[in-house]
């Protein structure tokens, strides 16, 4: 299995593993997002609870939970290792630099917006994940006779707090500049080239980069809105 | 032309370098970036000082051996040239112009502004080229190439192995130049025979050598004198990955 | 004394290279592996010959003063390169390729070895696709031809306008095949400073690293010096700036024959010079006087104006009035001294007063912008880049320069110089283009050197070597070598006088081009001898080398360079001073027809003229080997 090893320790390989983990990242946070909208119902919660009950309780998705959080450990790990890598191939910088002119700041910046998206997660999975799946430190309600956890009130809750959804927001921000760079070059570091389809991709980069931030924005805002009016 | 150059200076490898200033109160616009340089060292010379080293030799743009970084940018700002193609005329009368080495481990400076390219060497040695000895190999004409083929084939070897491209990437990756050579001799039926090994070996090489990786910034294709595309890089993933995932070849990456 | 021995094979010309390889004496692999061979220069000559004795077995050394073999000056060739392919079906062969290239050299270069290099032709190209060089193709697949320079097929297969980077990476390609496998060492940064004779056979070089300052010796069973023309010595030329006659200098001082010194190609079509700082000049394609018109103004008062500004009656079209003819397609040596002529006048524009009017106002009104554009935007383009001015709205700006030297160190039919085991290839020798060179022939005549030719030749040569131990480096002739080598690097680093290499050099340049280039005569080149005698004694007088020999010092590089350069540039004018014929790139104004043109002298100068170093301040020996035209007759070339 050497060349297994050989390839997960070549430069390459590192960038097939940073686009792989990202591109399923990508299909949870799609996955995620559609069903926050289920938050937008006027049912009181109802769907939304019995949702997060399904996901909990439904085996094939806890599995896919493990490789979810996996994915993320590797995606972050192999960010260290190659920013680390990146830093130590030029020990000295420049004097003068003007990357400005050569290439986006976004593009540049991965690490950097990486870093304030590690920061949101730790937020967001002490606010809700660790409730909802650790301490269970939050209210039941009985839906068609089945107790479940009331994670829709939970949410209600939180986002009623001005400057928790403010975090939020910049949180997503900075999730849509992360996207609009990642999605488009973990294809290209798939080895896609072709020059009909890759301004496509970048396309639809450039789409999923504003639609799904923007999807999740909807969610604290219109909580907000609500409890001001 | 008035000009205020900050150059940088290091006695050798292991010294630490520092910039120099220098003022050129005599510049003719038509002079070349490096005519400037050699006015200057002439003025050193007669003032009793050492001159500036730095790395030229065709002053037409295609040898890939001159090697500077002028204010911020490898070869300047003017696209698609070297700095022997770069002309006094495209700065401003009483410009400050600061002059660095490339600036990557795999390229240690050697003096002044001159680095140790030979990393780009030994990535060809890896694998950059057809196993075809010297002797008779068929008629030319009797492998039959698609132009289009043949003219990427041309357009990815067009490379002069300068270094901007690792220069430029805030990574200081090589892959636009190892990819280049990849892209070319893959493109070809002759090359082809030995896509799978090259890849492998060619990619091995370029990781050892400390160079860093890609994050498809896009600086290298921008800095690129010759134009070389960064598409180059996203096929050298595919041929590695189909050369360790694919290829029933027995290679090690 | 030197004995000049050609050693041509007998036999019918066309049977020549066949029959010698047929007897030539070979090296088995397993002694292959035990002879080692120095190979100088890495351009096309040097780095074929050093993949090919790789591939071998032999092991290899090369050498090259830049940072990487495959900077190396062949690397700027534009426009293509010659083979007798006949892929077009116009009636091209072996022989009409031998026979331009004899013709084209005016009379003055070996039968047998144009032969030769006409036949291998074939198999450049054969080889260099094998390789993966990315020649220009038609839809269908195959290779593209056009045509070049005053032959009537299509044989020049070329790769854009970068032909000669692209045969260049596929040598130095296989030649980095080799040095993964052991088989060659590279030595970049490195400058060979002499050669080492062991009892009158070559037997190593000494080599200064460039880096460290370090003089290291190198031992081998045979040398190869591939280190390409001497154009530097006129200081303003198309070759690179590290371009330099060193190795071959120090070999013909150690007793090589230099042959036809004076021979030197001068390319009517190039960047003029802009002012005292220019450093080198860059060659425009020769196709543009297709149709661009040439012209200085009538009045030399008028040469400050701007050429809009000059109205049509006051513009000579000195070309189209001086060969009615040929008009601007006159040929490379008439162009380049027809603008000679008129600069000479005063009618010379530019801010330096050397530089002529190439004109696409007519062309553009008649064919349009965009066919202008199609056939030579990247050249416009080129062009607006080094100069500023965009040449779709003002006349281009052009002069002669030098370009090539045919002349070089005199080789046998093996390509063995007059030293036993030293062998020149490429531009560096004398052997294949005469008196001049046609277009897309320097590219061939290098390949074929080290790929075909002098990996057959050297083994006559080493088959004799297989008992012969690798000398030692520790032996008295390297140990005598090296401190001469020494004491000269001293000598420069000791005069500490005021002015710089490049002062020197810049003034060496002007005598050589003002007396020694486009036209000569006697009375010139007596006087520029004794010019470059004094600057020569002035050179060693009031010299500056800042810096320290241990070191990475480019002055103290330039400074050795010019050093040579200043010898080198008698020889060159000794030589043209006796050459008394015009023929090729030479040019005396005492022998020419009524009408201007060359007048050769087949009786009296029908010879190589190969001399021998005989010391300092010495005349040198003047050796003629005698050619014999056997298949072709000489006569006059005529462009009427």
């Amino acid at each position: 299995m050497s060349w297994l090893k050989g390839f997960f320790n070549s430069s390459i390989g590192r960038k097939f593993i940073m686009a792989l983990t990202g591109l399923f990242l990508f299909l949870f946070l799609t996955e995620h997002m559609l069903a926050n909208l289920l938050l937008l119902l006027p049912d009181n919660g109802i769907l939304y609870n019995q949702y997060s009950h399904f996901m909990v309780n439904f085996p094939l998705i806890r599995i896919v939970e493990f490789l979810l959080f996996g994915s993320l450990i590797f995606h972050i790990i192999y960010a260290l290792v190659l920013t680390y890598r990146n830093r130590q191939a030029r020990p000295i910088q420049y004097a003068v630099r003007k990357p400005g002119e050569n290439s986006s700041w976004v593009s540049r910046n991965m690490g950097f917006l990486g870093v304030i998206l590690f920061i949101f997660l730790a937020i967001h999975l002490t606010g809700f994940f660790a409730k909802a799946r650790i301490t269970h430190d939050l209210g039941m309600v009985t839906i068609n006779g089945v107790e479940m956890h009331d994670v829709y009130s939970l949410v209600k809750a939180k986002f009623e707090i001005w400057w928790f959804d403010l975090i939020y927001i910049i949180g997503f921000m900075a999730l849509g500049a992360h996207l609009w760079h990642g999605f488009y070059s973990s294809f290209r570091t798939l080895g896609l080239r072709h020059p009909q389809y890759l301004p496509l991709f970048k396309g639809i980069g450039i789409f999923i980069a504003v639609i799904i931030p923007l999807g999740f924005a909807i969610v604290p805002i219109y909580f907000l809105i609500n409890s001001l009016s | 032309m008035k000009i205020t150059l900050k150059v940088w200076r290091q006695e050798s490898p292991d010294e630490k370098g520092r910039f120099d200033t220098f003022r050129l109160d005599n510049i003719d616009s038509h002079m070349s970036f490096l005519e400037m340089f050699d006015v200057l060292n002439q003025q050193l010379i007669e003032e009793g000082k050492r001159p500036v080293e730095f790395d030229h030799d065709c002053r037409e743009g295609i040898c890939g051996m001159c090697s500077m970084y002028i204010n911020g940018r490898p070869h300047g700002f003017q696209s698609g040239t070297t700095t022997c193609q770069l002309h006094m005329r495209h700065f401003r009368d009483g410009d400050t112009i600061v002059v660095e080495p490339w600036r990557a481990r795999p390229f240690p400076v050697i003096k002044d502004l001159v680095v140790d390219r030979s990393p780009f060497d030994r990535i060809i040695a890896a694998g950059g080229y057809v196993s075809v000895n010297t002797g008779s190999p068929q008629d030319a004409n009797s492998i039959l190439v698609k132009k289009s083929d043949s003219d990427a084939a041309f357009d990815a070897a067009s490379c002069i192995g300068c270094g901007a491209c690792v220069a430029a990437c805030k990574n200081a990756s090589a892959m636009l130049f190892v990819s280049a050579k990849i892209e070319h001799l893959s493109r070809l039926p002759q090359g082809r025979v030995e896509r799978v090994r090259r890849a492998v070996n060619m990619v091995r090489q370029m990781d050892m050598e400390g160079f860093g990786n890609c994050t498809n910034t896009g600086a290298c294709e921008v800095e690129c004198p010759k134009g070389i595309k960064i598409s180059n890089i996203h096929k050298m993933n595919a041929e590695f990955f189909k050369a360790v995932w694919v290829s029933s070849e027995e290679v090690e990456a | 004394m030197i004995k000049l021995d050609a050693k041509i094979p007998e036999g019918p010309l066309a049977t020549k290279w066949t029959d010698y390889r047929s007897k030539v004496k070979l090296v088995s692999p397993n002694n292959k592996r035990k002879l080692e061979i120095i190979v100088v220069g890495t351009g096309l000559a040097g780095a074929s010959a050093a993949a090919t004795f790789g591939e071998l077995g032999y092991q290899v050394k090369t050498f090259c003063f830049q940072d990487s073999p495959r900077r190396a000056h062949s690397i700027a060739a534009q426009g293509g390169i010659n083979a007798a392919k006949n892929y077009q079906n116009d009636g091209d062969n072996v022989y009409r390729l031998f026979y331009d290239t004899i013709k084209g050299g005016d009379y003055r270069s070996r039968e047998a070895n144009v032969y030769r290099l006409a036949e291998v032709s074939v198999n450049i190209i054969d080889q260099s696709v094998a390789q993966g060089v990315p020649f220009a193709r038609e839809y269908g697949g195959l290779l593209d031809n056009r045509s070049f320079g005053g032959v009537q097929v299509k044989r020049t297969f070329y790769a854009r306008g970068q032909t000669g980077q692209q045969l260049l990476l596929g040598a130095y390609q296989a030649m980095e095949r080799q040095v993964a496998r052991g088989n060659v060492k590279e030595f970049t940064r490195h400058e060979m400073l002499d050669i080492v004779l062991i009892d009158g056979k070559a037997r190593g070089i000494i080599a200064r690293n460039l880096i460290t300052g370090e003089i290291e010796r190198h031992a081998a069973h045979a040398v190869v010096l591939a280190t390409g023309g001497y154009g530097n010595v006129f200081y303003l030329s198309t070759n690179a700036m590290g371009s330099n006659a060193t190795a071959i200098w120090k070999a013909h001082k150690r007793g090589a024959a230099f042959a036809n010194p004076c021979f030197t190609q001068i390319h009517p079509t190039c960047i003029p010079q802009m002012g005292e700082y220019q450093s080198k000049l860059t060659l425009m394609s020769e196709s543009l006087r297709n149709d661009g018109r040439v012209w200085v103004p009538k009045r030399a008062e008028d040469v400050k104006k701007k050429p809009a500004d000059i109205a049509e009656e006051d513009r000579d079209y000195y070309l189209e009035r001086m060969y009615p003819a040929f008009g601007n397609l006159v040929p490379r040596d008439v162009a380049a001294r027809a603008a000679k002529k008129v600069c000479d006048e005063g009618r010379g524009v530019g801010p330096t007063g050397r530089a002529v009017y190439l004109d696409f106002k007519d062309a553009i009104q008649r064919l349009g912008h965009h066919v202008i554009e199609e056939r030579y935007g990247n050249l416009f383009e080129m062009y607006e880049k080094i100069t500023g001015d965009n040449p779709y709205e003002t006349p281009m700006m052009i002069y002669p320069a030098v370009h090539y030297t045919m002349g070089g160190l005199w080789v046998d039919y093996e390509l063995m110089t007059s030293i036993p085991g030293l062998y020149a290839t490429g531009e560096c020798n004398f052997s294949d283009h005469g008196a001049n060179r046609l277009g897309a022939s320097a590219l061939m005549q290098g390949l074929a050197d080290g790929y075909f030719v002098i990996p057959m030749t050297i083994g006559n040569y080493l088959s004799n070597d297989i008992r012969t131990p690798l000398p030692e480096t520790s032996s008295a002739e390297f140990e005598q070598t090296e401190k001469e080598v020494k004491e000269r690097l001293e000598k420069l680093m000791s005069i500490n006088g005021k002015r710089s290499v490049d002062h020197f050099h810049r003034e060496l340049g002007k005598i050589m081009w003002e007396y020694c280039g486009m036209s000569r005569t006697a009375e010139g080149l007596q006087k520029a001898r004794g010019m470059v005698q004094e600057l020569r004694k002035e050179f060693w007088k009031d010299l500056r080398v800042p810096g320290k020999m241990d070191e990475l010092n480019s002055e103290l590089e330039k400074a050795g360079r010019v050093a040579d350069f200043m010898e080198l540039a008698e020889l060159m004018i000794i030589d043209a001073y006796n050459r008394n014929e015009s023929c090729g790139g030479h040019f005396r104004e005492e022998y020419k027809t009524p009408d201007g043109e060359a007048l050769r002298d087949d009786e009296n100068y029908a010879y190589v003229a190969a001399w021998e170093y005989a010391g300092m301040d010495k005349d040198p020996i003047l050796h003629k080997e005698e050619l014999n035209f056997e298949v072709v007759t000489p006569s006059t070339r005529s462009y009427k």
